[in-house]
């Protein structure tokens, strides 16, 4: 069986890859680029670890192929900080102790990065739906949002 | 033990809320987890499983799948043939069935192959004649005289007559004290009701996941997403019939665990696929597989019984607890026995349980393993209890409630504990008075957890700038890490961003029991503590040594040595940096370490006060506010004493309200994946408030208690006491939800 042969940027970065027909995403860029950074909670996008997002779109990309990654601009947890200086959002959650075990942080910085590049004052309501696509099962949430609401008001200079 | 308390201000580091010092990695997506590892010409090893819920193997075979290009390994229960020692031997056929499949999920055969593709159509190829057996999963059902035999050689343990015909019942516990037919005599009031409760799984995010190479020669590694690595290599050392220093298990980053990941699924299976192909092997469980293979947590049948004098004394309590463990022997019903009248003060208590086998997975801890179901029994009986009497249900526990020195529930005296500085907070918070709307109510309940200590042992090294590395054996699942630094630094008097922890692999240190029983910050905490205060003692007598003055008239004092005493000498103070400095001349390198078997583990005492939103027409629950109030004895980082305290709510909530294992009539689980296994999301929740008490754990040198895990236990209690208050009605079954919610309410109309 052949491979498909993909060209991509990835965190800005020129990027190729062979894969399956059938790989997904989340496996080309765990398995043959080594960006481990995405998670595989459950492979059925229930639950957001593996969001990436795809020409600035938040997907998980546990439900998209390798191959529609082809001409695109895929953007990982890896391309969130630049260089040394994080992004105020991985500070925030460092600052809120908004992680516990820390498996579906990537996930859940890379969603909120997606809501406060459109949405750049949430409500808290706001916040809770855009992330009730991501699941966390140790923190209660409850040190999540208030790290994204921190982050919003610092990023908007209140 | 006490010995340093936040009344004499002495705190400096500990109680503060530094960064983690594995957070960076953990926010870059650099953190590597179980399945993020990768070895030279590693394969893909994949787990064949059950159909059927109840099933006897007739033949496996193996030959198509052995002949398909790739595949570098094929085992069943064949390539487990060593005499394996009684404790692991469930465990191993939990891993992978021996003759017979006891649940929808058990591992029958598993492959290597050199991609996953490969792997999955190698399982395929392989042929299993089953002989379909008939089964059962409900915990009732399964006691009956007529119901579909598990083991044929179980026999219910704990009769006053050995019984002469096997059972499903594989044991009968009892706990208590007093007469509880003379304390319900004495009562004017008393409440007896059924209760049931569903499984639920612990849901962590992170599947099950391990590389394993083992060469032929029984020598070998693993690298595993687990809550206790040194388990995992005694457990797989004896599955697998090699000594267990030839097999140096690293735990990886933990995504969750939650009591999951207390025991081994896939392991064993790694390593003998590895040893079989002489190649690394890597298993990752789909999240299917976690659902059908790993967890739960027991389902339960229970009747309560509480009776009181009119004046609110409780006279007696009385408990039947059957909870089912799945395919083997469990011990949760014996920790729900024990738990669930922890909170009271009666002269006459009593509880009966009973484990039960059912075809479903084998039931693994999950967070206050056992407590959590019998306290939701337990604590609406209370409530209902203090209704019926007049008196506040919160009135009516601090009236009650254990206090030192009384005799307690499952065993020994109460020490001091914070129990009722719980409920007088909750008392004066402002949410115990916030107006309720049409269709609310509020619940209160309280819950208990022992908390353990266990084999622990830690090493601390300084290093030649003044830095100071330090080795536990407990793996980290929620920022232990960072408490050990604060502790470290407090004790030697450094700062906090000098002292950095690692998880030290099975090979490195002496055998740590695993992170469970809320035990890593209470005893691999004091174990450092002490090692430190070993550090501290040859710090002193190098400077001793360079001062050229008695090692005894040195003391440690913020983070410097000092001559003491009168006959000391002048001599300016060193620091640890400037005595580190000069090791190499004073005697080499400068190291403490401890090890230990941890006793005195503070018990922990939380109150939960909820208030719920019923709507009446679709008897959908919906959480409005929540307060958790728990007893930590000594907050390290109240940061994350918060996260537990919130996260042990939430986790609460969710079997409160939403999650349950459900199972079809032809005993497969029927939803096995988050779409239908709904864990609670950011969008189903308020703010969950929190109030840390800290009455200090006299067997800690700080105080600390284990805060883990109590805060999982009166959440389906408090949201039954709020929905029951909401719509009038007393809700005896979880989950809460809908339709369970809307017939309770028709049944009170009817």
């Amino acid at each position: 069986m052949s491979q498909i042969h993909v060209q991509t940027t990835i965190n800005g970065d020129e990027t190729e890859f062979l894969c399956d027909a059938e790989e997904t995403l989340l496996d080309a860029l765990r398995d043959k680029l080594g960006l481990t950074g995405a998670k595989e909670g459950c492979g059925t996008g229930d639950c957001g670890a593996c969001s990436v997002t795809v020409d600035g779109r938040l997907v998980c990309s546990c439900l998209v192929l390798g191959a529609e990654a082809q001409g695109r601009e895929i953007t990982t947890i890896e391309g969130m900080a630049n260089g040394d200086e994080l992004h105020p959002l991985q500070q925030k959650f460092l600052d809120h102790a908004a992680l516990q075990c820390g498996i579906c942080t990537p996930g859940f910085l890379v969603a909120a990065k997606a809501l406060l590049d459109h949405t750049p004052d949430p409500t808290e309501t706001e916040v809770r739906y855009w992330l009730a696509g991501n699941l966390c099962r140790c923190t209660g949430y409850d040190k999540i949002i208030r790290a994204v609401m921190d982050t919003a008001a610092e990023m908007r200079g209140a | 033990m006490l010995d340093k308390t936040a009344d004499n201000g002495e705190f400096k580091y500990v109680g503060t809320r530094p960064q983690r010092p594995d957070g960076l990695d953990k926010v870059t997506g650099r953190a590597r987890f179980g399945a993020d590892m990768v070895m030279p010409g590693m394969l893909v090893g994949k787990v064949l499983r059950s159909p059927h819920a109840h099933a006897k193997i007739k033949s496996i075979d193996t030959s198509a799948a052995e002949a398909l290009k790739g595949v570098k390994a094929v085992i069943t229960a064949d390539d487990f043939t060593i005499d394996v020692p009684e404790a692991e031997y469930d465990t191993m056929v939990n891993c992978i069935a021996h003759g017979k499949v006891l649940y929808d999920g058990h591992g029958v055969a598993a492959v290597a192959a050199t991609s996953q593709a490969i792997a999955n159509k190698a399982l395929k190829l392989i042929k299993v004649d089953y002989e379909v057996l008939p089964h059962v999963t409900d915990v009732e059902e399964a006691c009956k005289d007529d119901a579909p035999l598990l083991h044929d050689n179980i026999f219910t343990e704990g009769l006053d007559e050995a019984p002469t015909t096997p059972s499903n019942i594989s044991g009968r516990v009892q706990f208590g004290h007093g007469d509880v037919e003379k304390g319900f005599a004495d009562a004017d009031t008393i409440v007896e009701r059924k209760f049931r409760t569903e499984a639920t799984h612990q849901g962590y995010i992170e599947p099950h996941a391990c590389v394993g190479n083992l060469s032929a020669d029984g020598t070998g590694e693993l690298w595993c997403c687990t809550q206790g690595h040194f388990m995992v290599r005694n457990s797989c050392a004896a599955i697998l019939g090699i000594d267990i220093s030839r097999l140096r298990v690293t735990a990886s980053e933990i995504g969750g665990g939650f009591g999951g990941k207390t025991t081994i699924f896939i392991e064993p299976i790694a390593l003998a696929l590895s040893r079989k192909a002489g190649r690394p092997v890597k298993v990752v469980m789909t999240r299917d597989e976690v659902f059908r293979a790993t967890g739960p947590t027991s389902s339960a049948s229970m009747w309560i019984k509480i009776g009181a004098k009119s004046d609110g004394t409780i006279t007696a309590m009385e408990g039947l607890l059957k909870y089912q463990g799945g395919a083997f022997k469990g011990t949760w019903v014996s920790l729900g026995c024990m738990t669930a009248f922890a909170c009271y003060r009666a002269d006459h208590m009593k509880t009966v349980g009973y484990d039960v086998l059912v075809n479903r997975p084998r039931a693994a801890a999950y967070r206050a393993p056992g407590a959590p179901m019998a306290a939701f029994a337990v604590e609406s009986v209370v409530t209902e209890l203090a209704e019926k009497l007049g008196i506040d249900p919160l009135e009516f526990r601090l009236q009650n409630a254990a206090k030192e020195g009384d005799q307690s529930s499952y065993g020994p005296k109460h020490r001091a504990h914070g129990l009722i500085e719980t409920l007088e907070t909750a008392k004066a918070h402002a949410h115990y008075d916030v107006p309720l709307g049409p269709n609310q109510g509020r619940g209160i309940a309280c819950g208990f957890w022992f908390n353990f200590g266990g084999e622990t042992s830690t090493s601390l090294n300084i290093g030649a700038d003044g830095t100071v590395n330090i080795s536990v054996g407990t793996v980290d699942v929620g920022g232990s890490r960072a408490s050990m630094c604060l502790m470290v630094a407090e004790e030697l008097g450094v700062p906090y961003e000098k002292v950095r922890c690692v998880v030290a692999d099975t090979s490195s240190l002496g055998h740590n029991d695993t992170t469970d029983g809320s035990r890593t910050t209470f005893a691999s905490g004091m174990a450092l503590i002490l090692s430190a205060r070993d550090a501290k003692q040859k710090l002193c007598a190098r400077a001793a040594k360079i001062w050229e003055i008695p090692e005894e008239a040195v003391e440690w004092v913020d983070g410097h040595a000092r001559p003491a005493g009168p006959n000391a000498g002048e001599f300016d103070p060193m620091s640890l940096a400037e005595i580190a400095g000069k090791a190499e001349t004073t005697g080499g390198p400068i190291a403490g370490h401890h090890e230990y078997n941890a006793r005195g583990a503070g018990v922990s005492f939380a109150t939960h006060m909820v208030d719920t939103e019923v709507d009446p027409d679709t008897g959908r629950v919906t959480v409005l506010r929540y307060t958790v109030i728990q007893d930590a004895g000594k907050a390290v980082h109240p940061a994350y004493v918060e996260g537990q305290f919130q996260g042990g709510a939430v986790q609460g909530i969710g079997w409160a309200i939403n999650e349950e294992y459900i199972y079809g009539e032809d005993g497969r689980l029927q939803n096995p994946g988050f779409l239908d296994y709904r864990i609670p999301v950011a969008s189903d929740l308020p703010m969950i408030d929190t109030v840390i008490i800290e009455n200090p754990n006299k067997g800690h040198p700080y105080g600390v208690r284990g805060v883990g895990e109590t805060s999982i236990v009166p959440p389906m209690a408090a949201i039954a006491n709020s929905v029951s208050a909401a719509v009038g009605v007393r809700l005896t079954e979880l989950p809460m939800s809908p339709p369970r919610v809307l017939k309770a309410m028709d049944d009170a109309k009817a």
